[in-house]
């Protein structure tokens, strides 16, 4: 039963795991870091409605690190916007399930990704959008460490604090780990913190596995005014599979049919011990 | 069958090769290196390459910095950032001054495959070729490629070079070397003529044996310089079989088919076909099943020669 956080997070990890390993494509890494802070949003903080997709009163999001649709697309499964059963279409030709996020055709996809860069100033469009309307509409989204390093990142930071856009909260999935590597080998960020706060941004540090810390960032976000707020979300890429975690290997390899076993069983066993 | 090879595979090889021989060579690339092969590069000679982060318009920029002050910098990332993330760079700080940079992107065209419509770029040929002073370049397989970056290390000027994702034929001599600006005649034919650039190429072989078998004389021109194109084999083989089509992994609109309807139109008025991305976005897909559900394979070649052969002029 999907009645805990916890369950909601297993399930989207195994979505993730079975969707990319019938894709034999897709980004598993980046999208097991996110099982948590995707389970907050969707199930206790946004407000949406599956049946009413378009609904413009609706909160956004936006996931602008666009490879991450495996986390994406299972979220969006497991709330009901189309059958869990498609996610076995994902990457493939004819689906509505595409390697990158589609707003076209997607029911629940905001905003269309997979160019890095991209997705915050989209976001940014929203929440002014938002202000104009006089609308309590919320709108997030989902940015990587590596994807700091766009400069398009650093305009629209500069922008959304100029704009006073309290309405908007950005995720950084800081996860340590890009394509080529550490992102302080291929190109270093830091100091993160002191440069979204030097850009007009309430910064919130917090464990991103940690239900509970990520349920207080985001209300430490409501809470404040004048000014967006970034929640610093310290992650383990590839979280939950233990070979699979802190590995830049698996950033954009699916796993085959003996590593989807492996995996499976591990989360299960997992879910065995925490019964117990 | 012949041997399959992805142009990037070749271009690994070739910029190692290269930085032997070079020591003004530079490479950079924007956290994808290990696709776009520069990683060969980056372990051999790892004081001159630059890994820039996720950041392809300052790539490109450095990039411009660097030949400024002599040096011989290669580009690389996925052909949709390159050309498109850090186009006005190309054009104002390398096309307009006219420096030394290479823009060796890989990943172009529909055959990228599952990563979809975002990462399939089907325009770049038509941004580059739009930039006065910029080469153009789309080899059709390994051995090309490998004699282009050889060929453009040697050109003093910005160039465009293009390649794919996927394993494609071998279809060059192991010995080819590039003529600067030159097309090259692949098959001789009298009916109709193929004129195709990049993987397309060895699919308009492909085709050409369907038409013989159906007694129909194919010619087939592989075209690797979009920019400058060879205004004269296109016009001497379109005055010898008064029948043209295209055929390119790029969209019809500005690329191979479009400069070949240019050309044509002033200086030898031939009813001509293209094949191509039909002004449509692409999807995910397994590359073969996208070469079909797009119509680029050598069946909607020989639909197509047979379609233009019914216009031609007696
Ligand atoms: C503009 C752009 N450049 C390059 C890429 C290719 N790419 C896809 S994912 C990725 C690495 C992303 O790293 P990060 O933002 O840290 O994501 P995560 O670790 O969360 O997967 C790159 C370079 C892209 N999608 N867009
Ligand atoms: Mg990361």
């Amino acid at each position: 039963m999907l009645n805990t956080n916890e369950a909601i997070a297993r399930e989207i990890r195994r979505e993730i795991l079975k969707a990319t390993a019938a894709a034999k494509s897709g980004h598993p890494g980046g999208s097991l870091s996110l099982a948590e802070i995707m389970t907050v949003l969707y199930f206790d903080e946004m407000k949406v409605d599956a049946n009413d997709p378009q609904n413009p009163e609706r909160d956004r999001f936006v996931m602008s690190k666009g490879h991450a649709t495996p986390v994406l697309y299972a979220t969006l499964a497991l709330k009901g916007f189309f059958p869990v059963a498609e996610l076995a279409s994902f990457r493939q030709i004819n689906s509505r399930l595409q390697g990158h996020p589609d707003m076209k055709h997607i029911p629940g996809v905001d905003f269309t990704t997979g160019s890095l860069g991209q997705g915050l100033s989209g976001a940014l469009g929203m929440a002014l959008a938002g202000k104009l309307d006089h609308s309590p509409r919320r709108v997030y989204t989902i940015i990587g460490d590596g994807e700091c390093q766009e400069g398009q990142i650093w305009e629209a930071a500069m922008a959304a604090s100029h704009y006073k856009l309290d309405n908007l909260v950005v995720i950084l999935d800081y996860n340590n780990l890009q394509i080529c590597g550490e992102i302080c080998d291929v190109m270093n960020i830091e100091p993160i913190q002191d440069k979204w706060k030097a850009f007009g941004w309430h910064v919130i540090e917090l464990d991103g596995h940690d239900f509970s810390q990520i349920r207080a960032a985001l209300q430490g976000a409501r809470a404040t005014k004048g000014q967006p707020t970034l929640l610093l979300a310290h992650t383990v890429k590839g979280k939950g599979i233990s070979f699979m975690e802190n590995k830049a290997e698996w950033h954009g390899s699916a796993p085959n049919a003996e590593q989807l076993a492996l995996a499976l069983a591990e989360l299960a066993e997992k879910e065995v011990v925490r019964h117990e | 069958m012949s041997k399959m090879i992805a142009t990037r595979d070749a271009y690994k090889e070739a910029l190692v090769t290269l930085g032997q021989e070079n020591p003004n060579v530079v490479v950079l690339d924007a956290d994808l290196a290990k696709s776009t092969m520069t990683i060969g590069f980056a372990q051999r000679f790892p004081e001159r390459f630059f890994s820039i982060g996720i950041a392809e318009a300052n790539m490109t920029g450095i990039a411009a910095g660097l030949a400024a002050s002599g040096k011989i910098p290669f580009a690389s990332t996925f052909a949709i950032f390159a050309t498109g993330r850090a186009y006005e760079q190309i054009r104002n700080s390398i096309g307009y001054p006219h420096l030394n940079v290479k823009i060796a992107a890989t990943h172009a065209g529909i055959t990228v495959g599952e990563d979809g419509a975002t990462h399939q770029s089907i325009e770049d040929m038509g941004l580059m070729r739009g930039i006065p002073g910029m080469t153009v370049i789309c080899p059709a397989d390994g051995v090309e490629t490998a004699a282009a970056v050889r060929a453009i290390a040697d050109y003093v000027g910005p160039v465009y070079l293009r390649m794919g994702r996927s394993a494609v034929p071998v279809i060059m001599p192991k010995d080819y070397e590039m003529s600067w600006g030159k097309a090259v005649y692949l098959r001789e034919g009298r009916d109709v003529s193929l004129v195709a650039t990049g993987m397309m190429s060895a699919v308009a072989l492909e085709a050409a044996e369907v038409l013989a078998a159906e007694g129909i004389g194919a010619e087939v021109l592989h075209v690797p310089f979009i920019k400058p194109l060879d205004q004269e084999a296109v016009v001497a083989t379109a005055k010898k079989t008064g029948a043209v089509v295209t055929a390119e992994e790029h969209s019809i609109i500005n690329g191979l088919g479009s400069a070949v309807a240019e050309c044509l139109s002033e200086q030898a008025p031939t009813p001509i076909c293209r094949i191509g991305i039909q002004d449509t976005f692409g999807e995910s897909g397994k590359p073969a099943q996208l070469l079909e559900k797009y119509s680029l394979t050598a069946k909607d070649i020989v639909a197509a020669a047979k379609q233009v052969m019914l216009q031609k002029r007696t």
